[in-house]
């Protein structure tokens, strides 16, 4: 069969999730929900049909299961928010699914040749850094939780470092792709080979960047997910595992050093040790999301207790008993509701779509497509450990958004322009070798 | 590179198998931990949801109910406030505050037997409607209870001798259990506003407990009610002089009959060393002395009856304790208005001690009758025989002796008198055995039933009556309850 009808017929489990959840959760709340937003879900589906078709025309020999399955992970995120806040925020949430999709067609369009990219690394790096700035300018950023994640405009809140990862990854592949060689070479001491410092400086200045992130924008999740793909793409350039190595030192080294001087890391990392200790407890910002996490998620078992069962709000009052619903706390909320069955259909469908994104990179035939693929994964990757890790306790926990499921505009924007690269990518490792 | 990609990808794998691993420990193995953690609110939040059943009087009156809030969830509403307060108790979910019959019967008024779960439990979810629970209680003479006891501390306890059913149990002080945040009265801050005298309070017995030390004579066959005695007034017990009260001396050939009729206590300190120890420690027992009462409320709000030294309940086999002081209910005994009412309705119904219950019944929302509350017998104390003859000897209390103020025409009440003189508070009024500044009191009792119609037997204590005696104050009161309490039995 041909791959775009693979990828038709791929679409069906989506098709299925997201008419059955808003159905389910339609019937459980027909007081509270209007029919009107039943159409939420078919907005979405129309979406998928007419994203599915533009494919077909623009990159028929891209991987059939990557849009199927960024469309399942989509429905998901779409019928929780549909379940947590079906009056506000699915409108807002299926809006900028809308936006998504063009800007995926846009960049599709505009970045046909995406190796055209490379031409601009030095601007897109540039861009990136200062969009992770742009929080710490006054008047503009957000200050919450002891960090500076989002900048404030008027009418929306936007989140730079989800634009920055693709930047970031974006520059690191064509850097990496241009200083591989020399960068396996250099010297011999100790019986490791250094490599020339020339080339070695621009990958100390982003370990230097991550750290500084930590410190200037106190964002240790968005800091985790860049300099995971840094140490992916180094190695997938020079396949040398002495770099990783040295790069978890290093990171190691850094992060415990932060986390004995700021102390809003410290509290993160009480927290996440303590998360039922009273005091913690009860602390502004102490480990009440993390513990009511942790009690939502038992109470959600094996199977869950069902769609709008897990309390997100004390009864009789307005008070979040799980705060952040559809954001931070939103993996929570699943597991609750659809139990652990629920939560690992989500991670086996992330772990399936990045293992095509790896297959994308595996069929390229070029190191800078190579080296973007495998990047652009592990972002994703790192993200979904990141944030999931952070509420299932793995980790200390650190706010980033679940990608395409999370509540938030700027992430599915972002990660549209991922997938739009990705299948571009796999477009082009898949097309039929011309004749010799 | 692709040899590197593919090794990425195991590191990949790991990580979500990691993110499997622990989500699993959250969701099945962990899960009952943190399903009990005491800061998981969770059980309790889904318990508001539920519609409480009701909790009722004997003829049906409304003791607890549920009102629906403006915010959707059930708030508890207690008709009869303060009446009622010590054994319904409360349910406060938002403070975790849960007592009494409320505490108790929790499973029922939440419908724990009926409730389902399913995994399409949120298709299928009706609202939640708890059972309701009939209590044997009643209101006229737990209203009467409250009118002669006016105001004082003390405590009514009438019980049906046959069932085991718990009539009237009132004590002052109360509170409104529809506001637990009340201030304490002043005579309760010592030991707590929500303190249940009938139940929790720890006072010497006096000569009420006489009715147990002639149980065990007369069913061990050491004695008879006719054995003699001399009651010389002081004697020496346990080397300190015992009077005997207005310092009386009774002539030799005194029988028991009338050691028990005057409530002789030279005499009945003589008795108690006669009988002995292992054999009272052993009647004791079976009276439910030393065991936290059979009965169907909180045992966290119940104590045991017994001798009570340095702070812990101690055989009277003990060699600290005083035999003869403890035969005439003080030394270091410590009783409930609870146990003295078990002891009397074990007299009353031939010697047969019945577990104390509170509740009859278990109703569900269609007013069917899930459950029944059985009697259960807890003991049988004495031969019937027995039981008889000390009813006799009883009688001679109210006819003649110290108890003839329940003498009621017609009723035929048989019953024991106790005054534990002990000294009065200096300053406030006792509860428990404590006065706030920590001295000690006069205590009132009178344990009674009706010979010809033993289907009432009651308890009464009033505390700090200074110089009280119990045929004084707390006989009247007996009396009143019985004769009030047949008669809405007739």
């Amino acid at each position: 069969m041909r791959a775009r009808n693979w990828e038709l017929i791929s679409l069906v489990p989506a098709a299925l999730l997201v008419s059955a959840g808003f159905a389910a959760v339609y019937i459980q709340r027909a007081n509270q929900l209007e029919t009107v937003s039943l159409i939420y879900g078919a907005i979405f589906l129309g979406l998928c049909l007419g994203a599915h078709i533009f494919i077909r025309i623009t990159l028929p020999h891209a991987d059939p299961f990557i849009f199927p399955l960024v469309a399942v992970l989509a429905c998901y995120g779409l019928v929780m928010i549909y379940r947590i806040d079906g009056a506000t925020e699915a409108r807002v949430q299926a809006q900028w699914f809308v936006l998504g999709l063009l800007l995926f067609a846009a960049t599709i369009v505009w970045f046909r040749d995406y190796r055209r990219l490379e031409h601009y690394r030095y601007l897109i790096m540039t861009g990136s850094v200062v969009l992770l700035l742009l929080p710490r300018v006054p008047g503009l950023g957000v200050y919450s939780g002891g960090a500076y994640l989002a900048i404030h405009l008027p009418g929306i809140t936007f989140q730079p470092p989800e634009f920055a990862k693709v930047g970031v990854v974006i520059f690191l592949s064509s850097y990496l792709r241009d200083h591989r060689q020399a960068l396996a070479s250099g010297r011999r001491i100790l019986g490791y080979r250094i490599p020339p410092l020339k080339h070695l400086g621009p990958l100390l200045a982003l370990w230097g960047a991550a750290m500084l992130a930590l410190v200037v924008i106190g964002d240790i999740g968005s800091s985790l997910m860049f300099y995971g793909a840094l140490l992916a793409i180094v190695y997938v350039a020079t396949d040398r595992i002495s770099f990783v190595f040295f790069g978890v030192v290093a990171f190691g080294v850094g992060s415990w050093f932060l986390a004995t001087h700021i102390p809003h890391i410290d509290a993160r990392i009480q927290d996440w040790l303590h998360p039922f200790n009273p005091t913690l407890y009860t602390a502004p910002l102490g480990s009440y999301q993390l513990a009511n996490a942790q009690f939502a998620m038992a109470a959600g078992g094996l199977f869950g207790q069902g769609f709008g069962q897990t309390l997100l709000y004390i009864p009789g009052t307005t008070n979040a008993l799980i705060p952040f619903p559809s954001t931070d706390m939103v993996f929570s909320v699943i597991t609750g509701d659809l139990g652990l069955f629920g939560a690992v259909g989500l991670l086996v469908t992330y772990l399936l779509f990045i293992s095509r994104g790896f297959k994308a990179a595996m069929l390229a035939r070029d190191s800078f497509s190579k080296l973007l693929a495998v990047g652009l994964s592990t972002v994703i990757a790192v993200q979904v450990f990141v944030i999931v890790g952070g509420v299932a306790r793995v980790i200390p926990f650190t706010g980033v958004p679940l990608p395409f499921v999370a509540y938030g505009g700027s992430s599915i924007l972002a990660n549209f322009v991922l997938v739009a690269l990705l299948l571009l990518i796999s477009d082009r490792a898949r097309q039929p070798q011309p004749a010799p | 590179m692709n040899r590197s990609i593919l090794r990425l990808f195991s590191v990949v794998v790991l990580m979500f198998t990691l993110l499997v691993v622990w989500t699993s420990r959250w969701t099945v193995f962990s899960a009952n931990a943190l399903d009990h953690n005491r800061l998981n609110q969770l059980s309790f939040y889904a318990s508001l949801k539920i519609q409480r059943g009701e909790i009722l009087a004997d003829n049906g009156a409304v003791l607890a109910k549920s009102v629906k809030t403006a915010g959707g969830s059930w708030k508890r509403v207690y008709p009869q406030g303060s009446l009622f307060a010590q054994a319904v108790g409360y349910y406060n979910p938002q403070e975790t505050q849960i007592a009494g019959i409320e505490q108790f019967r929790n499973r029922a008024l939440t419908g724990g037997q009926n409730q389902r779960s399913s995994l399409f439990g949120s298709f299928t979810a009706t609202p939640a409607v708890g059972d309701s629970v009939y209590t044997t209680l009643d209101p006229k003479g737990q209203a009467l209870a409250r009118t002669l006891l006016a105001g004082r501390v003390g405590s009514v306890v009438a019980i049906v001798p046959q069932t085991g059913a718990v009539k009237v149990m009132y004590s002052n002080p109360t509170y409104n259990d529809n506001n637990l945040a009340a201030p304490c009265p002043a005579n309760a801050a010592h030991v707590g506003c929500q303190f249940n005298l009938a139940t929790q309070g720890g006072m010497p017995p006096g000569s009420t407990f006489k009715l147990v030390v002639t149980a065990a004579a007369l069913n061990s066959g050491k004695l008879t009610p006719s054995s003699t005695f001399a009651g010389p007034s002081p004697l020496l017990i346990d080397g300190t002089p015992l009077h005997n009260d207005a310092n009386v001396s009774y002539p030799a050939g005194t029988t028991l009959t009338t050691a028990l009729t005057d409530s002789i206590d030279t005499i009945y300190a003589q008795v108690g060393l006669k009988v002995g120890a292992p054999t009272l420690q052993q009647y004791m027992k079976r009276f439910g002395f030393y065991s936290v009462p059979p009965m169907d409320y909180p045992a966290s709000q119940m104590r045991p009856s017994g001798e009570f030294y340095n702070g812990s309940f101690v055989p009277i086999t003990n060699p600290n304790m005083d035999v003869g002081r403890t035969s005439i209910g003080q030394g270091d005994l410590e009783v409930t208005p609870l146990q003295m009412a078990m002891v009397v309705a074990t007299i009353a119904n031939n010697g047969k001690l019945m577990e104390p219950r509170l509740a009859s019944r278990v109703v569900n929302s269609d007013g069917e009758t899930v459950q029944t509350i059985r009697p259960q017998e807890y003991d049988q104390v004495m031969r019937p025989q027995i039981a008889q003859e000390e009813t006799q000897m009883m009688r001679h209390v109210v006819e003649s002796g110290t108890g003839t103020l329940a003498n009621l025409p017609g009723l035929n009440i048989v019953g024991k008198t106790g005054s534990a003189s002990l000294g009065a508070c200096v300053t406030g009024v006792r509860v428990n055995n404590v006065c706030p500044n920590g001295e000690t009191y006069d205590d009132a009792w009178f344990v009674a039933f009706s010979q010809s119609d033993p289907k009432i037997a009651v308890a009464v204590e009033l505390s700090d009556i200074p110089g009280g005696y119990g045929g004084t104050y707390a006989a009247p009161i007996a009396a009143e309850m019985i004769k009030t309490l047949l008669a809405e039995g007739q």
